[in-house]
Parts: C-alpha cells; structure tokens; sequence
C-alpha cells in the first residue's frame, strides 16, 4: 500500500518522449511487407520442390535472391517490433523486458540464419 | 502476466431470486450485486418486473427495483437523459447508459453488470478516481500564450467544426472500459476517453499547447496502447468515435517527425 494521489499514480514516471519512431517503423515495414510477401510468395513457389541444383542455379539470380533476403530482413524486423508491442500488451514486470530481449534476440537469430543460407546458396 | 481468470473473491455466484408479480408481461432481470460491508462474493440477484406498470428505459427498470422491490441495489443515476454519464454499466453485455438505452433494444432476460475491468465500489458504482485522474494529466483546458484578447478568443466556423464530435463526451467511461488495452494496460495507457478529450484541445484552433500537449502524450503507453480495436466506437453512447480522434494524434505526431 502506498500513499499516493491520484494524480501522482495517473502521471506515473511522465512520458517517455518516444513511441512514434516505433510506430512509424511499423507502418514502413507493414507497406513494404505487402509488397514483398506476394513476390516472395510468387518466386519462392515457382522452384518449391524442384531439384537441389536448380534451386543454387534459382537462387544466383539476382531478383530471387534480393526478394528472400529482403523479405527475410524486413519481415523479422517487423516481427521484432511487433511481438515487442504484443508482450508489452500482455506481460508485466520482469517478464516483459526478459521476453522483449529474447525476441529480439531470436528475430536477428532467425534473420542471420537466413540469410546465411540464402548466401550460401546464391555465391 | 494479464490475469484472464478472476480471483476467488471475485467470482460471481448465484443470488436471491425476488418474488414474482402479477400481470402479462413479466420481464427477468438479473443484476450483479456486492456488498463490500459482507465480504461475502458478489452475486447476481434476479428480479422480476411488469413491464406495464415500469418506464421503456434500462434507467426506469433500475429505479422501479430501488423503489419497489430492493432498496438496497445500489447505482449512480442523475440526468435520465444521456448528458451526465452516471449512469453507465454493463447491460446485455455492451457498456452503455441506462437512461437512454430502451428495454426494447434487449432480447431476453436482462443482465446488468457495472462497468468491466474496475474496481467495484458497490453494486452497480464503478470507482473512476483513476479514469477521472488521468483526464485531469492531459489539461483539459484552454492553454494559452498570447495575452489575453479584449473580448473573446475568436475561432472561425470551420474551426469550431473541428471540435464536433468531440466535446459532446460526458466522460461516462463506456469506451475506456470496453478497450481491452485499458484492461491490461489501464494504469499507463491512458484509454480512449482521455486521448479524445486530449485531441479535443489539440485540435483547437485557440489552445497555444499543442507541442507541449503532442510531447507529454509521446509514450509507447499513454497512447501506443491503442491498437484501433474500435470497441471505443462500437459502445460509445453518444455515437463518438474515440479511435478516430486517437489515429489523428498519431498521425500528428508522425508528421512531427516525417
């Protein structure tokens, strides 16, 4: 129990000052998104299933290649930002900055990795 | 971790069932009931009313209990025509006001809880002092610089047009309640009453604030909370549209730096 009024407890610790480069970053990559996920979608499922070479040769293209790995960091960096805003919606305390470290961590594991693969694969 | 499950001192049992009246056409009611005098559960009682003999509104069925059957059901009343916003509660499962939401409009029993997700003072009374406090963080007022004109601070029509839509809220907490980024996150998100009567001084062409105002309400909580579910929309009473108001503040606060 603490003595506070209840303007102290509305105000909390004042306003961060920030938020809005967040939200904007997400608009920016939801628009980018819309674009890249048909054309990955699109390239992606032309050689989905074909022969292990024709896949590398596939993937030396240029365009192919450009379109996974921009999907790749586009689409993890917003779904960094966006399990962040999720977690803060739903988790407290310690917890919330625990899980927001760790899906940041996996979003940059998951985009690395990627895109390890795809470079492997087009050089 | 936002709780999903209410706590055991909070589930709601089964309460009196009050005699039924004479006459055609009998209508069920069933109201949530706490006393925190017991320290007993709350529970829901169930009442029966001829609807001949009561008025066509939520309101007219509440007062009709109070005076006939129960005295002791408990909730805030004062206008009976949409202007004070005391009357707000849950009935039939939407956050409305009881004084102009019509009998009618319900099918079935009537069911009829306070607001959601605040704490309960008693009964049907919600306690606001947090909701009211964070209305007061935003300065709802006129904040000015300029001296003070000799006559009034002049505003053209298109000007005050602005302004419709929004100064018409009564603050009766139906939109913030029903927000369930305010459930989770009330205590910093500052829910979408607050944020319309916010972009309602924002937008004012006479308010000489509107950094400081766009600056005190940057917080990925005070205003990121808001996920443009539109239930503020949806329950508004008076046919507002708080998540409008709050998407035209980030939109000005994007152009601050885009």
């Amino acid at each position: 129990m603490r003595y506070l009024t209840d303007r102290k407890r509305a105000d909390g610790l004042g306003s961060a000052k920030s938020g809005t480069e967040h939200f904007w970053h997400m608009q920016v990559s939801a628009v980018a998104l819309a674009i890249l996920i048909p054309l990955f979608i699109l390239t992606f499922g032309r050689i989905l299933g074909a022969p292990y070479e024709d896949v590398v040769a596939y993937y030396s293209r240029p365009f192919p290649a450009i379109v996974a790995g921009l999907t790749l960091i586009v689409g993890m960096t917003h779904f960094k930002n966006g399990a962040q805003v999720m977690i803060e919606d739903y988790v407290h305390g310690f917890a919330r900055k625990a899980l927001v470290v760790g899906t940041v961590c996996l979003s940059y594991a998951v985009m690395a990795t990627g895109l390890y693969a795809l470079i492997r694969l087009a050089l | 971790m936002v709780q999903f499950s209410l706590p055991k001192n909070s589930k709601v049992r089964v309460g009196k069932t009050w005699p039924k009246p004479e006459g055609k056409t009998i209508r069920k009611f069933q109201i949530y009931r706490w006393d925190p005098d017991t320290g007993e559960n709350p529970r829901v009682d169930t009442y029966f009313i001829d609807m001949d003999k009561c008025g066509p509104m939520v309101l007219d069925a509440l007062i009709k209990i109070k005076n006939e059957i129960d005295p002791t059901l408990t909730f805030r009343r004062s206008c009976r025509e949409g202007i004070c916003g005391s009357c707000a509660m849950n009935i039939d499962g939407i956050n409305t006001l009881a004084c102009i939401y019509g009998l009618d409009e319900i099918k079935g029993d009537v069911k009829i809880y306070p607001l959601p997700h605040m704490p309960v003072v008693r009964d049907l009374i919600p306690d606001l002092t947090h909701f009211y406090a964070q209305h007061a963080s935003i300065m709802p007022w006129l904040e000015t610089k300029t001296n003070r004109p000799e006559k009034e601070w002049r505003q053209s029509i298109e000007d005050r047009r602005k302004l419709d839509g929004l100064y018409e809220c009564v603050m009766c907490a139906s939109c913030s309640t029903s927000c369930p980024s305010y459930w989770w996150n009330g205590d910093r998100y500052l829910g979408p009453a607050a944020l319309l009567h916010a972009y309602r001084w924002i937008v004012d062409s006479r308010d000489e604030a509107t950094g400081e105002r766009l600056d005190e309400l940057e917080d990925p909580f005070k205003l990121y909370r808001c996920h443009t579910i539109m239930n503020c929309a949806k329950t508004c009473p008076k046919g507002l549209n708080p998540a409008k108001a709050i998407a035209e503040i980030k939109k000005m606060m994007v152009e601050r730096i885009v």
